[in-house]
């Protein structure tokens, strides 16, 4: 068979992202949209600073803010946002709210209008909110049964202790015990304008989107001022956390460590760095552990920018046999990436795919709705991306080799690992001083 | 990322939905007025060229300059119904393997060709077919489409790598199916109770035993037999020039050798006469489950048939004023979460007969499955006795419309539909028809449908809960 050479690249194009119009309305709301007329539909998101809201409290919120009003039950309120093709949801974690949704284009009055109803009205009735906090709790009932959710409440108790960040699942009896009163008080505190983004993308112009979300919530009330998060405590290393799961066949390995913010100038070599350690397929660590060994189905490595603070979280599962190996080939690559430098392939290759999936992820509606609106949270603005991709262009391998060398340090990181303790214990403490 | 077995979540459509969307060449929108008073559902126009090689393989194009993004796929017409029997997992064990380098691309460089060009990449494998595919920034077109090619001519298989991704593959079932509460809930555990025979009642991941029996034998037997130019469509969608990347696909593609597909054997089942039901224990899960199937018509030779079905689940459990929500959560509290989709693994345009609209729901602790299941009856008799209520199904068809608006959006997405829809359907056109054949079901095909939803022609198993909550 003739030796065939893969082609070439043809020349790239420019990066360019459609134009962020921006209007901040009278009572504090700041109104993001942009045009784009792929497919005629509009995508709406709500963020609103929620920190510091009582985990138990904000979680049954968001499922019973789409609940009823004075005027409408939660089935003519879900009956309107259907005819217009549309639906809506309300999400929140340790920094925001988020209120999502979509829609045919023509029904996004009809959307914005069911966001105003609820964020100046929304009634917790009784009836609803037992319904949804025993949904509620069933739920996180289940999660405890799945490993990748308890070695997370794990990880962020070991990362963050009492911050906020420490605790993003409630209790399910606290959940069960949540109360209309309650969630009116919560509601009455926090659900202001003041710090809020509404984002609207979608076939239509961004004048008229910009119009139609001060039409609708120009007359949201503008009392109250959200409340800014304390920056995560500094992080202390310690021994291996182990967390006991009888009869687990596999153990969910987790190693983390602190990274640089978003807006670091340093930023662009940390992703690039991530990506050459595990943050992509053709990565050190999908080569090792899975590619080569079979130890795991998906490794990964992920940078997780918070208001707060961000890190970086190194995940595996794997077979219980094979923990403590799967773990010190890990820490190896970490190594690795900290006293070494990546070979000038491995720089560009990250740099690409970085590159390439700029245009990916802002390829569609709602991947620029869900970015615009993330950004925001971060006093960003999308056009960030393009500077972004600047400096992603510029970074050496000096670079990448200079953040790793804090980045990857195994002496820097926190490792928790979950699974069958009667089985893993032993290898592990042959490894490393694991916790009582 | 490289290789995945997919299963349902319980949303409609996932990850399968068609098609199009307006793009500078060939304009507007199609408008579908249900009733004066609602808002008009558009359908997107977009252009769709098919052409078959001299070797078999068949090509569907669909440009769109739009955004500087093109998605390329490989369907073959081979999925879990078709491995064989004693060799349960390997239609998607041999999925895996087809990552493992071929003729010119050593291991791991298919990946790093990809997102080295700025792209993503996956492979799936699906009852009735599998799928590979690639979205990059338009420069790497060509890139992909030597890539497809050069694995389609074969895949470089070893010892080594074949024992690599049987633990991998292992891995991956026991992060998905063996280590959480309600793995493989209901796609793996309710086909066994509804069919009778190997291809539709096996399990699809497949046994240990059997994923660790596979030998190099066994994968050149199935590359040989199902992996033909003629059994496999190439769809490309996106920012790319018709002419241009057609000579780009005879330059790749055209050297592959002409095989012609496998006579396809037919895996029909009679409909159930009498219901039957399972049940079974899972340790970690700490609330009850059911889910329950009906035969639904079959989604290629009659889609006429087929596509109020889609309606009819929609309308029973999308959203919180659709049927069931509001009565089995809302009112009755009978259930804590519920879904409804078309095939077992919620792909209603990818998949053969038979196949069966699924009703799964999760109950609260201490929950009755046969008081929730005469409750759904309950429910399915009051639409096929009183018919839709005023609006009803407008609102309905209304949230279809932006489920495939949406799905159009996505340039990955519009490159599978296109594709599976060739490959199943035999015209990529059938894709880019659903809105309209959709928007005209009417609310007497809805109840016709609902009217067939009775217990005696019903498969449902239980999940009776082992884990504390």
């Amino acid at each position: 068979m003739p030796v065939l050479t893969v082609p070439d690249l043809a020349p790239d194009t420019e990066f360019t992202l459609p134009g962020c119009h921006e209007r901040t309305l009278a009572n504090g709301l700041t109104v993001l949209a942009i045009h784009r007329p792929s497919v005629p539909l509009a995508e709406v998101r709500l963020r609103i600073p929620f920190a510091y809201a009582d985990v138990a409290e904000s979680s049954v919120l968001a499922q019973t803010l789409l609940s009823g009003t004075a005027d409408k039950t939660v089935v003519q309120i879900a009956a309107e946002l259907q005819s217009v093709g549309g639906a809506l949801s309300a999400s929140v974690d340790a920094d925001r709210m988020l209120i999502a949704g979509n829609s045919l284009v023509d029904g996004l009055p009809k959307v914005l209008a069911t966001i105003a109803e609820v964020v100046d009205g929304a009634a917790y009735p009784e009836d609803q909110v037992e319904s949804e906090r025993n949904r509620l709790a069933d739920r996180i009932n289940v999660a405890r049964q799945q490993p990748a959710h308890l070695v997370q409440v794990a990880l962020l108790e070991r990362l963050y202790g009492d911050h906020p960040y420490g605790t993003q699942t409630p209790e399910p009896d606290a959940v069960s015990q949540m109360t209309p009163d309650r969630l009116r008080a919560l509601h009455a505190d926090r659900l202001h304008p003041a710090g809020a983004t509404l984002v609207i993308v979608g076939d239509l112009s961004a004048e008229a989107a910009l119009d139609a979300g001060e039409a609708a919530l120009g007359g949201w009330n503008g009392a109250g001022s959200p409340r800014e998060i304390a920056p995560v405590p500094a992080l202390r290393t310690g021994p291996l956390v182990l967390v006991d799961r009888p009869a687990s066949v596999q153990s969910s390995l987790r190693i983390a460590v602190t990274a640089l913010p978003r807006t670091d100038p340093d930023n662009a070599a940390q992703q690039l760095a991530n990506l050459i350690y595990g943050g992509y397929f053709s990565s050190r660590l999908v080569a090792n552990i899975r590619e080569d060994k079979g130890y795991t189905y998906s490794p990964r490595s992920v940078v997780d920018h918070g208001l707060a603070g961000s890190s970086l979280v190194i995940s595996a599962d794997v077979a219980t046999e094979v923990t403590a190996a799967a773990l010190w080939e890990t820490w190896y690559e970490m190594g690795r990436m900290a006293v070494g430098e990546p070979t000038k392939e491995e720089l560009e290759q990250a740099r690409r795919y970085a590159l390439g999936t700029l245009r990916l992820g802002t390829a569609t509606q709602s991947g620029l709705a869900s970015l615009t609106s993330g950004f925001a949270g971060f006093g960003l603005r999308l056009d960030w991306l393009l500077e972004h991709a600047g400096r992603l262009a510029e970074v050496t391998v000096d670079d990448v080799a200079r953040v790793s060398a804090r980045l990857f340090a195994p002496s820097n990181a926190v490792t928790v690992v979950l699974g069958d303790s009667g089985e893993i214990r032993k290898p592990l403490e042959a490894l490393t001083a694991v916790g009582a | 990322m490289g290789a995945t077995l997919t299963c349902p979540r319980g949303v409609w459509l996932r990850g399968v939905a068609p098609r199009g969307r307006r793009s500078g060449r060939d304009a507007g929108y199609g408008s579908l007025v249900i009733t004066p008073e609602q808002v008009d559902i558009p359908a997107t126009a977009f252009p769709v060229e098919q052409f078959r090689l001299p070797n078999g393989l068949r090509v569907v194009l669909s440009p769109d300059r739009g955004v500087p993004v093109v998605g390329v796929a490989v369907v073959y017409d081979v999925g879990i119904r078709l491995e064989p029997q004693g060799r349960s997992g390997f239609a998607h064990l041999f999925e895996h393997m087809m990552f493992q380098g071929s003729a010119n691309v050593a291991k791991l460089e298919h990946m790093s060709y990809v997102q080295g060009s700025g792209g993503t990449l996956n492979g799936s494998t699906h009852l009735d077919y599998t799928d590979y595919y690639e979205m990059l920034p338009s420069n790497a077109l060509e890139r992909a489409l030597f890539l497809e090619a050069d694995r389609m001519r074969g895949p470089a298989i070893t010892e080594e790598n074949l024992a690599n991704q049987i633990d991998v593959v292992k891995e991956e079932i026991r992060v998905n199916v063996l280590n959480r509460p309600y793995g493989g809930f209901p796609w793996l555990k309710l086909p066994p109770v509804m069919f009778d025979t190997f291809p539709n009642n096996h399990d699809g991941y497949g046994s240990f035993e059997d994923l660790e029996a596979a030998t190099l034998e066994d994968a050149q037997t199935f590359f040989d037999t199902y992996y033909a130019a003629g059994n496999a469509v190439l769809s490309v969608a996106g920012d790319f020039d018709v002419a241009e990347a057609t000579a780009m696909i005879e330059r790749h593609f055209g050297d592959v050798p002409a095989r012609e597909a496998p006579v396809h054997p037919g895996i029909g089942e009679p409909d159930l006469t009498a219901e039957r039901r399972a049940s079974y224990t899972d340790p970690r899960a700490p609330l009850p489950a059911i889910a329950a199937a009906w035969r639904v018509p079959d989604p290629v030779r009659d889609l006429g048939g087929y596509l109020p079905y889609v309606v009819l689940a929609e309308l029973l459990t999308d959203g919180d004023a659709s049927r069931l929500v509001e009565r089995l959560i809302q009112r009755d509290r009978s259930a804590t979460s519920l879904s409804g989709y078309l095939g077992f693994m919620g792909e209603p345009f990818a998949v053969r007969d038979p196949t069966a609209l699924v009703l799964q729901a999760h109950l609260p602790p201490g929950g009755d499955v046969d008081r929730l299941l005469a409750t759904v009856d309950e429910e399915v008799a009051r639409i096929a006795s009183d018919g839709l209520a005023e609006g009803e199904l407008a609102r309905v068809k209304a949230r279809i419309a932006l489920h495939l608006l949406h799905e159009d959006d996505s340039v990955i997405n519009r490159v599978l539909r296109l594709a599976t829809s060739a490959a199943l359907h035999g015209d990529a056109r059938v894709a880019r028809e659903l809105p309209r054949r959709l928007g005209e079901v009417t609310a007497e095909q809805v109840v016709e449908a609902a009217s067939r939803l009775v217990p005696h022609r019903r498969a449902a198993i239980e999940v009776i809960a082992g884990g504390a909550a």
